[in-house]
């Protein structure tokens, strides 16, 4: 967890006054801190990642910040989605063999796929 | 502790120029160099600093690498944060779009597919736990019965479990191998609200356990019933056994061994298509001698014997029907 100076410090292509915006858009929403720590925002490892992300979109992909909106939106939701299966996944693992077994049967085939 | 960047360490803007940079770094290394600072390390640090940042700043390629996040202060590859591994952990659990719910138990994945009111009886924006519901899985077992008790119809305990009876009303008639189905005695269902989900079925699959005498043809009975000589020969009034009690029968008087006697009715009593139906209850005789040893027979039956010669075997050997019938 890092405070936002060090984390402005770690991105050369970011500033305070632009990470102040992206946490008013909320595509960043860090931890408050304690103000007597005089740290105000505290980022947590995913909130650093998704900083990096945001920066790659903008310089790789010429991401405008309206864009930016509309991308981390689906992003969020594909993740969201991604937990979910993950989720079932994870509880799917956990049946017996033959419970595995009948889910496997009842799942539809693909239909086109070889 | 938070690192310096090159910038910081030159005293420049990250849109420093390239002659900037030079010069902020030419200014610094004076200041610094070993040199000039003899016996003071912390100087001698400084200027490793600076030429480190220096070294970075001062190439182009190096500086836009820096810049892109993928080399650090010290000009070595840095790790890259990837998202995905962050999002997809619990952490990323605060982007989550609103709305988005977790799936709790499966009702909220049945919710998110509008799966809710799949069986539920068709209702809309079900409350959590409403709106899936599923009849209970049904339930098989296997009952074995008496012959008297297919035959007659009646109650049977069947353990469901250790400390689980059902008592299974049998229907009279009832054939091997035929599948009793007990509505709602099956597995409990899922979900369905206050009321609930109906449970499944219990099928019960029947078995018939032999008789030692009596045997069946459709809703008819068969008996061999075993008579004495005398009986056979001069007829009586004898006890039959029948799947619903003892009767009383006349034996004619002449019959044999294999003399078919019939007694309406007495066979299988059901319902079919509304009407009482009955089948019959045939006894075959049988004659037993049970007494070969007694010496009076004997006597009377060589002189019997002698004045009606027959031979039940005839019909065996000269290939007609003829003969054993007489």
């Amino acid at each position: 967890m890092i405070g936002r100076d060090e984390l402005v410090r770690r991105f050369a292509g970011l500033n305070a006054a632009e990470l102040s915006r992206w946490i008013e858009n909320r595509w960043i929403v860090p931890e408050q801190g304690a103000e007597s720590d005089g740290e105000r925002w505290l980022f947590h490892e995913v909130d650093v990642a998704r900083v990096e992300l945001i920066l790659d979109m903008r310089r790789e992909f010429a991401v405008d910040d309206e864009a930016m909106s509309l991308v981390l939106g689906l992003l969020d939701q594909v993740y969201s989605l991604r937990r979910q299966m993950r989720r079932l996944c994870d509880a799917l693992e956990r049946q017996p063999p033959e419970v595995r077994e009948a889910i496997r049967r009842a799942l539809p085939p693909v239909k086109g796929a070889p | 502790m938070a690192t310096e960047t090159p910038y910081e360490v030159l005293g420049v803007k990250p849109n420093a120029t390239a002659d900037e940079i030079r010069k902020a770094y030419r200014k610094l290394a004076k200041q610094f160099h070993p040199d000039l600072n003899p016996g003071k390390p912390a100087a001698e640090a400084r200027f490793k600093a600076v030429s480190a940042a220096h070294d970075i700043l001062s190439d182009s390629e190096k500086r836009a690498r820096y810049d892109r996040g993928e080399i650090d202060e010290s000009g070595a590859e840095r790790q890259r944060y990837s998202y995905r591994p962050h999002a997809e952990g619990a952490q990323g659990r605060k982007y989550q779009p609103e709305g988005e719910t977790d799936i709790g138990d499966l009702d909220d994945l049945f919710e998110m597919f509008g799966r809710g009111a799949a069986r539920g009886g068709g209702r809309r924006g079900a409350r959590r736990g409403e709106g899936f519901s599923m009849p209970g899985p049904d339930r098989h077992y296997s009952l074995t019965i008496d012959f008297v008790t297919a035959a007659t119809g009646g109650k049977q305990r069947l353990a469901l479990s250790p400390n689980e009876w059902l008592d299974v009303t049998i229907p009279p008639g009832i054939e091997d191998g035929q599948v009793l189905r007990l509505k709602g005695k099956g597995g409990p269902g899922f979900g369905g609200g206050p009321q609930g989900a109906p449970p499944g079925d219990a099928l019960i699959e029947v078995h018939i356990a032999p008789h030692p005498f009596f045997r069946r043809d459709g809703d008819d009975i068969h008996l061999e019933l075993p008579v004495s000589l005398a009986e056979a020969v001069l007829g009586a009034r004898v006890p039959v056994p029948t799947v619903t009690g003892t009767v009383t029968m006349t034996i004619p008087k002449g019959s044999d061994t294999g003399t078919r006697l019939r007694l309406r009715g007495r066979g299988i009593r059901r319902r079919r298509q509304g009407r009482e139906v009955s089948g019959d209850q045939y006894v075959t005789l049988k004659v037993v001698i049970g007494a070969s040893n007694d010496p009076e027979l004997a006597k009377f039956l060589e002189d019997w014997g002698k004045r009606h010669p027959t031979d039940p075997r005839r019909g065996m050997f000269e290939g007609t029907a003829q003969g054993a019938a007489a």
